[in-house]
This record gives C-alpha cells, structure tokens and sequence, in this order.
C-alpha cells in the first residue's frame, strides 16, 4: 500500500495577496443574507404594523371608558402606559422576533449554507458574533420604530378625549426604550437558542417556551417563584413599562428596575456566549 | 498541496476514516474514488475544518484549514449543491459569500458568467435544477481564485454538455499549477478526468497512485480471439499454460484468453494453423479494477446479509 506523505512540497500556487479580515466584512455578509430573503421586509412591515395597530385599538377601547368618566376624573388619568404598550401586541412581537432571530442560524443549518458559510469563513465564533451584531441592530431600529409608533398614535387617539400625555411625560422614555429593546433581547434569545438546537422547529417551539409559555407559570407570592418570574424578559418589560411604583403593602414580590435593565442585558449575554462557544467546538 | 496523515474519524462505535494518509499535489486533477460510504466526504469536511478529526492531521498548503480567518482565497470548496437557501437568488447568495471574504463584487459577475449562470442570476435558488446548483457551487468556489479546489460528486445531476464543460474546467484548473481534488463513486468519470488516484474503501486506503498505475493492477489482463475454431484453438492455449473463457455469446466464437501475451498466442494459433479473425489485447477498464480492488470493502452490498 503506497502512501504518499513523504513527497517534497512542490511549488504550490501561494494565495494572491490577501486583504486583512474585517469584522465589517461579516456584518454585510450577514446584512445581505437578512435582506435578500423576501420573509424579512413583509414580517417587519407586518409586525410593525400590528403592535402598532393593538395600540391604537387599546386607545380607542380606553376612549370608550373615558366617555363615560366625569371631565375631572378623565384629566386625572395620567400615563395609561398599556395603551400605548398594550401587552398583546408586545408578546407577538416577542414571539416574532424569537423567531426570526432563531431562523437567521437554524435555516443555515437545516439549508446546510452553515457549511458553505464556515468553508468561507473558517472563524466560526466570528461569523455568530456578526450575526448577533446585524441581528441586534436590526432588532433595535424595529422595536424603536414600533414603541415609538405605537405611543405616538395611542396617544394621539386619547388626545381626542384630552387624556394623552406628551413624550417628556415622566415614565414614558423608560417605557419607550424597554419597549423598543424588548425586541433584540428576544431575537438574540432565540438566536442562541437556534445556535445550541439547530433543529427548525424544536428552536422555535424552545424560544417561544422559553418568552412566553413559561413566565405565567411562575407567581409572585412565593419568594422564589417571583424570582424565577423576575429573571424572565417578559416580567423584565412589564416592569420597566409600567411607571407606578410597586405597592407597598402588596403580598406580592416585585420586580425592581435595576434587576429588570440586568436581566434584559444577561440573558442575550449568556445566549450569544453559549451560542459562540457551541459553534466553536461542535462539527458543522 | 492538500497532505493527510494518519487520520482517523470516529461517530460513537462507527470508524468512518481509519489512519488515512495520501498527500494531493499541485497541477493535477487528482480523484479521490470509493464505494458509497467509504469516508470521502467525511475527509474532505475535515480537510475543510468542518468536522474535527479523532486522530491524524489534515493540512492545505501546510497548515489547518481553519487557521485561516477567511477561507476563500485558500480553498474553493463544493460538498453538496444543496447547501444553500433557497430563498436567495443566485447574485445574492454569492455576493454574501464574497462579501465576507472582501472579494469585489465583479468577481460574482465574473464567476456566474464562468459557469454559465449569469442569465438566471436573479432567479431564486430553490427553482434551480440540481444541475444548476452544482454550477453555483462551482462558482462559489471559484469565487476567491484559491490554489486549491475540491469538489464532492460534482458530476451528479450534470448533463452531458454540463459534464463535459465541467472536464474542461478541471483539466483547465489543474494545467493552471492548482490543486484539483475530485470525489467520485463512478470510476468512469475518473477515467476521463483525473491523472491521479487515492482510492478508498471503508475509511482505509487502498491505493493511491496514477490512473495508468491503477488500472494495471487488475489480473483481468486478457487477451481476445476470435477464430472460427474456437475448440482446437482453446485446447492449444491451455495446453500451453493460457486459462480460456469463452468470451461474450457461445456462438460468438470468440475467446478471452489470460495469461499468455498476444504475440505468442498468435505464434500458437499459426504453428497449428488455426486461423484467427481477431486478437486484441485488452487492458482492463478503471471500473474493472475499481471494482476487483473495493470489492472487499464495499459497504452497502445490495441483496446480501452481512
């Protein structure tokens, strides 16, 4: 049996000068792979047009009771924040936003374009990390566009009833920021988990598990069942939304505002870390 | 220069490449050739950095692939024409791989251009026929100009034109001073393409050497003769140390004879004034030899227990 390994190296053709690897390189790889799938502008345009719509109907529903109020008692209303943020229309988009953000790595993986994309680029954490990147950023401007939208028109329809408030209201930039970043910490939520699982539908089902089946599971009347529910995304938003504080004499445990910003930044944290470290050391 | 050395990939109980070792040199096409299951792809996706090896090193041009931040400008690579989304059209799916890399985008002009796809270019991939998918996955691995390509049963799906042209690209590649990496479970293909062969069965090498070296490893060396005598002459050729089959129809008169070269069997036949209406010697096909030397190492035998 020959082998062969003993040949001398003949002159192998030396790559042609090769330009440095910039990171930015990655991003518009990745930016291109985003919009030139036809999905990506119809579920944005979709998505954004129905978180916004469930606000203008949660005002025009509020418009209806405040009909019925006495004009003192309307005035008196201040910042009706689920109005604007109305908690249905924020789950669909953290469940769109999962998702989509799980699909930008499963439908690399069931396609097989991962392996195409890592003969290309052999850096593979690299390659996660500019998808977290123009995922996030995608995200971002969505959610902002969405939270913003959706303020702006909700309280435009409650002006009719003089019960709006203004973007300087005390609360509302909180609100508006939660809102907007609720999005890619749900996207890169479901990215990690589409990085760790690789399977399609077992990624989807796991993320919106994960946001949304598992959170109501949770009370706030057990110390530690509250601290479960406090380090999800969804309680997170809720508490950053609302801009009352917490009842005092309430039974219940609540969520605090440093602890739900910490959660929004450690579970994309810990999502893209574990996502990085898995494609490093997994087989394609 | 793609160099293997005693590697070895194991999946839990299963050894799919077992202490393999050839090296592929420069300016040749080079087949790398085994039965369905032998271990081809799982080396070339560990040449590729894919898949990690159980033991054993693989190198292109001296180092690990995945050394490399950017892959394109090193290895031009097509695994499987279906890894890709189908929901890209072709110019986009190229322009992101390109792009990753820093390669302008003309070059994914030029490439589509190369393999004959410009005019479908803004077509979604998901309608392209697997031929058609085999031509973008050339042109993905064109895309960098490498000095080392590899493909994976790039012929399947192909038509004839297709195969033709695509015989043409090789042999283009490789007179280029390129590295040309084929793999295929059809001997015939290699005979037409490749000038070197590493051959495989089970994870194992069996050889790896010239396709002319290669096809002179099978016994099947025979020679055959027609004559209208086929009895007379037969006793004569065994008589004289040659085993005789009768060759093709048993009215066909005609002989395949082993074991004694062509001229002394023409001496035979005129000594004993047999006349002959044809004697040709017969090398024996690649397949032939494929086959004799696999035979033992074939993985998926149909219609046998193993």
């Amino acid at each position: 049996m020959t082998t062969l390994t003993t040949v001398p190296p003949t002159t192998s053709a030396a790559p042609l000068a090769e330009p440095p690897a910039h990171f930015r390189d990655l991003l518009a790889s990745e930016w291109i792979k985003i919009r030139s799938l036809r999905s990506t502008p119809w579920t944005l345009a979709l998505t954004t047009l129905f978180v916004i719509g469930s606000a203008a109907v949660a005002a025009l529903a509020e418009n209806n009771t405040l009909k019925k109020m006495s004009p003192a008692a309307r005035t008196d209303q201040g910042f009706m924040v689920f109005d604007a943020f109305p908690p249905a229309g924020y789950m669909t988009l953290m469940l769109v936003a999962g998702s989509i953000g799980a699909l930008t790595v499963v439908s690399e993986y069931s396609s097989g374009l991962i392996r195409t994309t890592t003969m290309a680029v052999p850096a593979r954490g690299t390659v996660v990390l500019a998808k977290t990147v123009v995922t996030a950023a995608l995200w971002t401007a969505v959610g902002t566009v969405i939270s913003t939208g959706g303020f702006l028109v909700s309280q435009a329809i409650l002006n009719t009833n003089h019960a709006g408030v203004p973007l300087t209201h005390p609360g509302v930039f909180r609100a508006l920021a939660a809102s907007a970043l609720l999005a890619p910490v749900c996207a890169l939520i479901g990215l990690g988990f589409g990085a760790l699982i690789r399977h399609s539908a077992a990624t989807v089902v796991t993320s919106v598990f994960t946001l949304l089946m598992l959170p109501p599971i949770f009370s706030q009347s057990a110390h530690w069942s509250a601290a479960v529910s406090h380090a999800m995304p969804v309680t997170a938003w809720k508490r950053l939304v609302q801009n009352w504080p917490p009842d005092p004499h309430s039974l219940a445990y609540s969520a605090t505002v440093p602890g739900s910003w910490t959660v929004y930044a450690l579970w994309p944290l810990i999502a893209v870390v574990l996502a990085v470290t898995a494609v490093r050391h997994r087989d394609v | 220069m793609i160099e293997v050395n005693e590697l070895t990939k194991r999946y839990g109980g299963k050894t799919a490449v077992d202490q393999l070792s050839f090296a592929v040199r420069p300016g040749q096409v080079t087949g790398f050739l085994g039965p369905n299951g032998a271990g081809k792809t799982t080396t070339l996706r560990i040449i590729l950095g894919l898949d990690a090896p159980t033991g054993g090193t693989a190198t292109v041009s001296g180092v690990p692939f995945r050394s490399h931040s950017r892959g394109l400008r090193h290895v031009g690579a097509l695994l499987d024409a279906g890894q890709v989304h189908g929901g890209r059209s072709a110019v986009a799916h190229l322009s992101a791989i390109a792009r990753s890399n820093g390669i302008p985008l003309r070059r994914v002009d030029n490439v589509l251009q190369e393999v004959g796809l410009a005019d479908v270019a803004t077509r979604r991939i998901g309608g392209f026929s697997l031929g058609m998918k085999q031509r973008l996955g050339i042109a993905t691995a064109l895309l960098g100009d490498p000095p080392v390509l590899m493909f994976d049963e790039p012929v399947n799906g192909m038509d004839p034109e297709g195969v033709l042209w695509m015989r043409r690209l090789f042999r283009r590649l490789a007179a280029e001073g390129r590295t040309v990496f084929l793999s295929s479970h059809l001997m015939s293909e290699m005979e037409n393409t490749a000038d070197q062969l590493v051959v495989v069965g089970r994870g194992r090498l069996i050889a790896a050497e010239s396709v002319r070296d290669f096809a002179a490893r099978s016994t099947r060396l025979s020679v055959v003769v027609s004559t209208p005598r086929t009895a007379e002459l037969a006793a004569v050729l065994t008589a004289a140390g040659a085993s005789v089959e009768v060759e093709g129809a048993p009215d066909a008169d005609k002989l395949a004879v082993t074991g004694l070269p062509a001229d002394r069997i023409g001496a035979l036949a005129f000594d004993n004034r047999i006349l002959l209406n044809e004697l040709t010697t017969r090398t024996a096909s690649l397949e032939e030899a494929f086959m004799e030397l696999t035979a033992d190492s074939v993985e998926y035998l149909a219609g046998q227990p193993r």
